[in-house]
């Protein structure tokens, strides 16, 4: 560790590898000072502009804020709030473009200035000491500080580190081309940024603290050793210019020849970076109680008549920028946000300003030229040369345009800084950082599906076993139910006794009903060899009758198609008209019953249909509910009636959903029930067939199979019947109880 | 005699081998099907049942006895390259049967109209329905898997898929906003 403040200190630096040297361009905005800029018509708030999540909101729309006031509220470790640059009132709060390359637009917060510019009352601590380290940080989160150099990490909670930190890293570097903010901010609040560097001090306890800083900022230099005069901790380190001497790897390689290794963060080597803007914000926070709502962007580009650094409220749209530096119309072109290395074109110049913005560059055509098209890679390796993170880009190209995210994963993409030295270098004009970021963008969105399905994996899983362990605890219950009853019925009380005999009495009823049918069978067999010529005709007919319904149907269904959408003149139906309806399809539903049992799918069809005429139309929310709390209380009523019944029986139902009124719902119920056991009558000489030929078996399966959920209802009339009507019904049943088995 | 003990030799070896063998065989048991386990890392746990299995690991299953690689449409033809690599089996154009379209969706119940059957939570095989019986339902979207089985059990077809919405979080890179030319 000595040797490296030996070499510090006789000016010896290390190399990190790669690098270019652009034009600096620098001199565009180097000497002019920082400019207060005028009050923007409106400010644009985003509520997030930091990484992490973002602040609830505590404002509304129509709220008067003040200068200062938090916008949001931060709930989480990782969020830290938004301030109002200047008082006014909200106007809205709606999603509007950021300054994000996507051009998305997310939550901000709209703040109509008043122009009276009136700030919240102030506590001003001229001597941060006597604040806890812990009050220090508190302060540093609630003004909202996250880092300036551009990625945006809330400050707090890097500052909040309980390592044992033996450098303190301030970089000043500036690396990129145009930039010069930092630079003038140096220049002009030197002693600010001096305080800001002693808090840092006094929170972090570092053993060194290092100013990274090029060597093409004479002044700045100048003004910051002088402000630093008195902690002797403070070492200025003048560096090589050389671009990206400000990325946090490169400049601790620089600085203590320490590199630090992918994954790792460099508080674990011991070393803590922070941007010198970002200790300019911390001053201001923490001693004069202001908070970020403001920082210096400079405002370049040849296709600007005044190019300048602009303190720029937070929010101000880049436009008001542009305006106020000269941007003169015929020279529009595209915007970028940052430097010209790292930067982004903007989607449209309304976006704000934000926390991490440090520049808006306007090119003309000569300085960035737009139609550079790429052409293939002649693997000349100079992208390799430059890289400071020692990768290899084009190996990093070919598996990002193949899609192979082992691959590039292998490569150590996210070891790419997106510094765009390789792009600069390539004589192909391969933009290269695009192609990483697309690929860390899939690579990234891959990761999360993958974190989504293991995690629905476990929830399906864990799902299967709850519904394992519930079935299990059913029967567990109906097996100790069973055999308390047993133990109940072996007890021998006089109870018992009674139940047994009942049973006893239910079984000799069953045998007795089953030898019966079986005689009735032999009989209906003998019966239906003269009838069957007969059966035949009928079974011909029938079909014919089918035939025609279903073309019928066709024609019916698409009228009742167009219907079925929205906005129909039947929309004001009145109740009246309904009812009619509803009893004229039951009645057609009834003849049709009476007429042939054959045809029973049909009729359901129809009703069906009826039922989506007349539901279909009825769209508003309140005819739904309505129906569907109809449907659930006929459900009910017809429940007990037909203990048994089956979802096969959907012409009951929808027959049932479709009335309006309760006693209605019964009256359709028992004319249903009438149907049926007329059915059953006309049907049950000819309801056991053995052996028939293979058409007609399977028209009366299809009969048997519509009969099971008539059980309940059908017995309630059975007085009425014959006894051989009785025992048909019977063998009916256990036929549709087959039936039943062999589809299950 | 020399056969004898050539016999004796091969026969001795024999045993010792097979020993070896059958203490391997109770010794490094696999439980279950490997390579099931790794089809089913590759699915995307959508448990959808558009493959016609109940859930993605019966599909996983049945690929690794034989099963078609193409009936997964939640995974599209990412996931049909991928089991194919795997296997080291031919890739194959996805199940005529189902949709192509595979953008991530997610079931968004309409809850004005809910009327709390509670058919869909019935249905939803990663439970990410809450809600009671006469109780508005509602959908986590972050549970949910976009896989349509609740859409269909719905008595006032209150839900609908939606895609997912579009978010600085979530966006990808668009390629297309850089011109990308093809040398032959």
């Amino acid at each position: 560790m000595e040797s490296v403040i030996e070499r510090i200190e006789k000016g010896h630096f290390w190399k990190f590898h790669g690098g270019i040297h652009p034009p600096e361009m620098k001199f565009l905005t180097k000497d002019k000072p920082i400019r207060p800029l005028a009050m923007p018509p409106e400010l644009t708030i985003p509520v997030q502009q930091h990484i992490g999540e973002a602040g609830k909101l505590i404002v509304k729309a129509g709220d008067v804020v003040k200068k200062g006031q938090a916008l949001t509220q931060s709930l989480m470790p990782l969020s830290v709030p938004v301030h109002a640059p200047t008082s006014g009132t909200i106007r809205a709060i709606e999603n509007a473009i950021i300054a994000h390359p996507s051009g998305l637009s997310e939550l901000c917060i709209k703040l109509t200035p008043d122009g009276e510019d009136k700030s919240i009352a102030r506590h001003i601590t001229p001597d941060y000491t006597s604040l806890s380290k812990h009050d220090i940080i508190e302060k540093i989160a609630q003004s909202g500080i996250a880092g300036m150099g551009g990625a945006g990490f809330p400050t707090h909670i890097k500052v909040n580190t309980h390592a044992q930190i033996n450098y303190l890293i301030i970089n000043a570097a500036e690396c990129e081309p145009y930039i010069t903010a930092d630079d003038l901010l140096i220049r002009e609040h030197s002693t600010t940024i001096a305080d800001g560097i002693n808090i840092l001090d006094h929170l972090l306890e570092p053993a060194f603290i290092l100013i990274g800083i090029e060597d093409n900022k004479p002044e700045a230099i100048k003004a910051l050793q002088k402000a630093t005069a008195n902690n002797d901790k403070v070492k200025i380190c003048i560096l090589p210019t050389k671009y990206p001497t400000g990325g946090e790897k490169q400049l601790i390689m620089a600085l203590t020849g320490k590199e630090v290794p992918s994954g790792v963060l460099p508080s674990k080597l011991g070393i803590v970076m922070q941007n010198i803007a970002t200790c300019f914000a911390i001053a201001e926070a923490v001693i004069h109680d202001i908070p970020l709502t403001k920082r210096v962007v400079t405002v370049s580009g040849r296709a600007l008549e005044k190019p300048q650094n602009v303190w720029a409220l937070l929010g101000t749209p880049v436009e008001f920028l542009l305006q106020q530096c000269g941007y003169p119309e015929q020279q529009r072109k595209h915007i970028i946000m940052g430097g010209p290395m790292m930067g982004f074109s903007l989607p449209n110049t309304q976006v704000p300003v934000v926390k991490i913005t440090n520049c808006v560059l306007a090119p003309s055509e000569q300085e960035i030229p737009n139609d550079k098209h790429e052409v293939e890679c002649i693997r000349c390796g100079q992208c390799a040369d430059v890289c400071p993170s020692q990768l290899l880009p084009q190996e990093l190209q070919w598996s990002a345009k193949a899609n192979d995210q082992q691959q590039l994963e292998t490569l150590n993409l996210f070891d790419c800084i997106e510094c765009g030295a390789c792009a600069y270098v390539c004589p192909s004009h391969i933009p290269l950082v695009h192609y990483y970021r697309v690929a860390k963008a899939e690579i990234r969105q891959q990761k999360q599906l993958d974190i989504k399905a293991e995690k629905a994996k476990k929830r399906f899983e864990a799902r299967k076993a709850r519904l394992e362990r519930e079935k299990l605890a059913r029967e567990e219950k109906h097996r100790k139910a069973a055999e308390a009853r047993k133990a109940r019925m072996n007890s021998g009380t006089e109870q018992a006794n009674k139940e047994k005999s009942a049973v006893a009495a239910a079984l000799a009823r069953v045998k007795a009903k089953k030898a019966q049918t079986s005689n009735t069978e032999n009989v209906e067999n003998k019966e239906l060899a003269s009838d069957q010529q007969d059966k035949k005709s009928q079974v011909a007919a029938a079909i014919a009758r089918a035939k025609a319904k279903k073309q019928a149907a066709v024609q019916e269904s698409s009228p009742a198609q167009t219907e079925s959408q929205p906005p129909t003149p039947e929309n004001n139906q009145g109740d009246e008209n309904k009812k009619a309806q509803i009893a004229q399809a039951i009645a057609k539903a009834k003849a049709k019953k009476q007429a042939a049992t054959s045809q029973d799918t049909e009729v359901e069809n129809h009703e069906e249909l009826n039922e989506a005429v007349k539901v279909a139309p009825v769209d508003d929310k309140k005819a739904r509910i309505a129906a569907a709390v109809e449907k659930a209380k006929a459900k009910k009523q017809v429940a007990p009636e037909k203990p048994s019944e089956l979802d096969t029986d959907k012409t009951e139902e929808t027959a049932a959903t479709n009335s309006p009124a309760d006693d209605k719902k019964a009256r359709i119920a028992a004319a249903v029930a009438k149907a049926k056991a007329k059915k059953l009558k006309e049907k049950n000489p000819q309801s056991a067939p053995t052996t028939v030929d293979a058409s007609t078996n399977e028209e009366q399966e299809k009969e048997v199979a519509i009969t099971p959920p008539l059980e309940a209802s059908e017995e309630k009339s059975a007085q009425a019947l014959d006894k051989k009507a009785r025992i048909a019904a019977a063998v009916a049943k256990a036929k549709a109880k087959k039936q039943q088995a062999e589809s299950k | 005699m020399t056969i004898l003990i050539a016999i004796i030799v091969i026969g001795l070896i024999g045993v010792l081998f097979g020993a070896l063998l059958g203490f391997a065989s109770i010794k490094f048991k696999v439980e279950g099907d490997p390579l099931a386990e790794q089809i089913d890392a590759l699915l995307p746990q959508t448990q959808c049942g558009q493959c016609g299995y109940p859930g993605c690991k019966p599909y996983a299953e049945a690929v690794a006895n034989g099963e078609a690689i193409n009936k997964c449409a939640p995974g599209g033809d990412e996931t049909i390259k991928k089991i194919a690599d795997l296997m080291g089996v031919e890739v194959q154009p996805l199940d005529e049967n189902h949709e192509a379209d595979n953008t991530p969706k997610v079931a968004f119940i309409i809850e004005e109209d809910c009327i709390g059957c509670t058919k869909c939570i019935q249905a939803c095989p990663v439970d990410a329905i809450i809600g009671a019986t006469k109780q508005m339902h509602t959908i986590i979207i972050d549970e949910c898997t976009g896989c349509d089985l609740c859409v269909a059990p719905c008595p006032v077809d209150c839900i609908e898929m939606r895609p997912l919405k579009q978010t600085p979080k979530n966006w990808q890179w668009d390629l297309d906003s850089i011109p990308v030319t093809q040398v032959d």
